[in-house]
């Protein structure tokens, strides 16, 4: 049996080039950049060269990005470091209903400690209006946190915007890159951004190591204690090899991210459009304003998990915002702020695409997803056909 | 994550579908996770001698939906009324904790089916 991995925006696969890259740090190379010695200085050339690659990309400079061990470090790096940092000066953060976990979770454990949060809704297409990031604004606001896409719906927020609306005030604004790195423009000074955060695993790097970005002036307050290491900012031996991975993993992608995403966006408008001729089907999020490898659909009156059980043993893998799914059993916070309702949201259908699909993928799918659904709706007691 | 019986059945559900003369009808709603089961007996001298199911629900529901119809055919009211949710858990060789509550909605769903057709025969 084939297998058709679609599910690019939960991870993806270390490239060759990138492993190739990593391998002589783990062993031949293994030396503390922190030594005096000849196997620290290669450790540290290696990170210099790394830092220097992703501050390009990010068109900053190399002292201003941190590295971490992921996207949910950076993530809570940022929110609760600012928030530690300025909160002399205010306890106002302002965010979104859409956020991944790893953001609203930081923000619900600082309203634990003192701090105000404000959710912004967003409209049914799941975009954020930066005229609400502006009304919610407030003298004692400190932070700003939205993400640059969502990975559920694959929105593009208009960062940009919101960034320069933020400029005006003293607080200091967030974005969440982990789905546009090596994909859209993540340029800090053309997004208007204090702090941006990066993961490795999503663009075809390594699991375990992220980066932050830090604008030369934004103060944080460190979360991890222990050593000078990352301009004190996040002490720890560095993951000498995950890094030169990430550095290159970005390299690569963002350099090949016009035709890759050229072919993409082709293959999932097809998607789109195939999965869209099945009955009570629609799609979620923005056309317009949407990542070029996102599919994201309901069907109604059936459920994901037991759509994903069957894509499963036809040899796909994919992701539901289905309460079963879920750890919690709720069901996506992204598609109900996006007014979806329960049972709807119960049978989403997220596929994203990546380097290793192809057009032979995508009409396998598509031949078999509405036999999938048309089976699931027979034993559903919702559905009258 | 799921045992190879439930699996089984999610793949080939036994007595999908609907009895158009039931003798009595269940359906019940599972709070937890917004799901929902609709099930039909027809019974024949206090015996069931048909039932059908359908479910909308994940994996687990549809599993433990089916097991439900195949432990109570054929079985009198009485067997029935004792098929409890640990049982059709069992039968399917246990279901993961957090599933635990989809087997809770097939037992709920034949008890409401029987208390239904009692209702009309009362
Ligand atoms: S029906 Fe929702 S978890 Fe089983």
């Amino acid at each position: 049996m084939q297998r058709i991995y679609l599910d690019y925006a939960a991870t993806t696969p270390v490239l060759p080039e990138v492993l190739e890259a990593m391998v002589p740090y783990f062993s031949g190379e293994f030396g503390n950049a922190s030594g005096v010695y000849s196997w620290s200085r290669t450790a540290r050339q290696a990170l210099d060269q790394a830092r220097d690659q992703v501050a390009k990309v990010l068109g900053a400079q190399p002292e201003e990005i941190v590295f971490t061990g992921g996207g949910s470090e950076s993530d809570n790096l940022a929110i609760k470091g600012a928030a530690w940092a300025y909160r002399d000066r205010g306890r106002h953060i302002i965010t979104s209903a859409i956020e991944h976990h790893a953001v609203l979770e930081a923000c619900h454990w600082l309203e634990g400690q003192g701090f105000e949060v404000t959710y912004l809704p967003v409209n049914g297409e799941g975009l954020v209006d930066p005229q609400s990031v502006k009304e919610a604004l407030r003298p004692d606001t400190i932070l700003v946190t939205i993400m640059h896409a969502n990975n559920e719906v694959g929105t593009i927020q208009p960062i940009a915007e919101i960034g320069e609306i933020v400029r005006d005030t003293k607080a200091v604004f967030h974005t969440d890159a982990v789905q546009t790195a090596g994909v859209l423009d993540i340029n800090v000074d053309h997004l208007n951004v204090d702090l941006l955060t990066l993961s490795g695993h999503k663009l075809y790097g390594p699991k375990g190591v992220g980066a932050l970005y830090v604008r030369k002036g934004t103060r944080l307050v460190p979360m991890i204690h222990g050593g000078g290491h990352e301009r004190r900012r996040r002490a720890g031996t560095e993951n000498v090899p995950g890094i030169v991975g990430l550095a290159r993993a970005l390299e690569i992608t963002h350099s090949e991210r016009e035709s890759e995403n050229a072919r993409l966006q082709a293959l999932r408008d097809k998607l789109i459009s195939g999965l869209s001729a099945i009955p009570y089907t629609r799609v979620n999020g923005s056309l317009a304003q949407r990542l070029p490898n996102n599919v994201n659909v309901c069907f109604e009156f059936i459920e994901g998990e037991s759509l994903l059980l069957t894509l499963d043993m036809r040899g796909v893998a994919a992701s539901s915002g289905s309460a079963c799914t879920s750890g919690s059993l709720e069901p996506s916070h992204v598609l109900l702020a996006m007014g979806l309702p329960h049972e709807i949201a119960h049978g989403s259908l997220r596929l994203t695409l990546g380097r290793g699909t192809t057009e032979a993928d995508v009409d396998y799918v598509l031949g078999e997803i509405p036999q999938i659904v048309e089976r699931l709706r027979a034993m559903s007691p919702l559905y009258r056909g | 994550m799921y045992s190879e019986k439930v699996m089984e059945h999610f793949q080939n559900p036994r007595n999908v579908g609907e009895i158009d003369d039931a003798s009595g009808v269940g359906e019940v709603g599972n709070a937890r996770c917004g799901d929902i089961m609709k099930l039909w007996i027809k019974v024949e001298d206090g015996i069931i001698k048909d039932i059908k199911f359908k479910t909308f629900g994940c994996g687990a529901a549809i599993a433990t939906s089916s097991m439900v119809t195949e432990l109570a055919l054929g079985k009198t009211l009485e067997e029935a009324e004792q098929i409890s949710n640990q049982a059709v858990a069992e039968a399917l060789d246990g279901l993961p904790p957090i599933k635990m509550h989809c087997s809770n909605l097939a037992a709920d769903a034949l008890h409401a089916a029987i208390q239904d057709y009692r209702r009309r025969n009362g």
